[in-house]
């Protein structure tokens, strides 16, 4: 009845919502290829015009950072405070700034 | 670290109300325990849409037929949502699939009842998505990202379901007095069937203690149950209809309605497979798979074609 070998790839897809905004991740669907991943993504998708713009890229293309080492990973910016605006102290009357 | 350690930064992640993602460790029961309810979720969408795609041809206008065929076609969606959400923690569709066609996988037993009058349409749409968008809801926030995110989209595209629904009732109930007796005898059929889409009595319901702890579940099938009575009993007043049964009284102590006890004789006999249309919506689940081999055969060699193509 089912036929593992012959299961379409995964594809992830990502919608612009409208235009000016970034493409995000929508979830996943099988395809035979992009092309019918994009128009499967449409109908599954956008429905209720959801989107104007649609990326499909094939799940095994993904590569992601290690959730494991996460920690040590994301650590290097922890301590680095003075990338923010609010580290600097200086006077109240300056304004636009 | 070791696995006693994993377990507990695992709970304590919960705790504190963090979601586990794809690659995060979780421990296999709550692993094993997602696949099976994220899929059976998943069949239940998709075995859903037959009782209903049953009246799409018979829908009495055009509107109330476009109106059918766009929530089918939801229902389909969701189902496509929540296969990806499950696909995520390592089973394929293939084999989710394979589940449901042989009766290894249950999806909902309400969808095992015939849908033998238009006012069917309205009842199901009404109690049936009320009564998963009052499961739905605080699923938004379980703590498995994939299903969490699945059903935020799945509950903002379920609310067209129960009004429209609610519609065809109300319009029914408002008509002649042959359309208010089908649209009452639709609300008596369906009301205890809808009922026990909440699951068995807490009592007897094993996997609840654990489900809660993991924040898979929020809520346990009691609560939701009687949240689902204390709201519907309104909705039956402003149809004015009567209520389908006969011991549904406020009880001020506890400030909820009370209600009959359910037939759970019923309940596990339809989960066993001997309900009236078990045999009947697997087998025309099993065709429609079947009978479209030779589609997906024919998109498979077409994507071939194009690719040694694309090559040359
Ligand atoms: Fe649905
Ligand atoms: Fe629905």
């Amino acid at each position: 009845m089912s036929n593992e070998n012959k299961e379409w790839p995964l594809w992830e897809v990502f919608i612009r919502s409208k235009a000016g905004l970034d493409h995000k991740h929508a979830g996943s669907l099988h395809a035979a290829d992009a092309q019918m991943a994009i128009e499967n993504a449409r109908d599954v998708y956008t429905r209720r015009m959801e989107g104007v713009s649609i990326w499909v890229v094939e799940s095994k293309h993904i590569h992601a950072s290690n959730p494991e080492e996460a920690a040590a990973f994301f650590d290097p910016a922890q301590d680095k405070i003075y990338r923010h605006p609010t580290f600097y102290n200086l006077p109240d009357e300056l304004k636009h700034m | 670290m070791t696995q006693v350690s994993f377990e507990a930064s695992f709970q304590k992640k919960i705790d504190e109300e963090i979601m586990i993602e794809p690659q995060d460790y979780m421990p296999d029961e709550y692993r094993k325990t997602l696949i099976r309810q994220i899929s059976q979720h998943a069949h239940s969408e998709i075995v859903g849409m037959l009782p209903e795609a049953n009246w799409i041809t018979r829908a009495p206008s055009l509107r109330r037929k476009a109106v059918l065929l766009a929530k089918v076609q939801d229902e389909g969606g969701h189902g496509l949502y929540l296969y990806s959400a499950a696909e995520t923690l390592g089973i394929t569709r293939d084999q989710m699939l394979q589940q449901l066609h042989t009766g290894a996988a249950k999806y909902s037993s309400i969808f095992n009842y015939p849908t033998i009058t238009w006012a069917d349409m309205g009842a199901i749409g009404w109690l049936v998505d009320g009564a998963a968008i009052m499961n739905q809801v605080p699923l938004c926030r379980t703590s498995y990202g994939p299903y969490a995110r699945a059903m935020v989209r799945v509950c903002k595209e379920e609310s067209f379901h129960q009004r429209q629904g609610y519609e065809i009732m109300l319009t029914l109930a408002k008509g002649t007095p042959v359309q208010k007796q089908m649209a009452q005898d639709a609300l008596n059929r369906w009301w205890a069937p809808a009922l026990m889409m909440f699951g068995p009595l807490d009592a007897v319901s094993p996997n609840t203690a654990k489900s809660m702890e993991w924040r898979i579940k929020r809520f346990t099938n009691d609560e939701l149950r009687q949240r689902f009575i204390d709201v519907t009993v309104e909705q039956i007043r402003i149809l004015g209809l009567d209520l389908p049964d006969a011991n549904i009284k406020w009880n001020e102590e506890r400030g909820h309605y009370d209600s009959s006890e359910l037939n759970w004789d019923e309940f596990w006999n339809v989960v066993k497979g001997n309900g009236p249309c078990n045999k009947e919506r697997l087998a025309t689940r099993v065709k429609a798979w079947e009978d479209g081999a030779w589609v997906r055969e024919a998109a498979s060699a077409y994507a071939e074609k194009r690719k040694t193509k694309k090559a040359a």
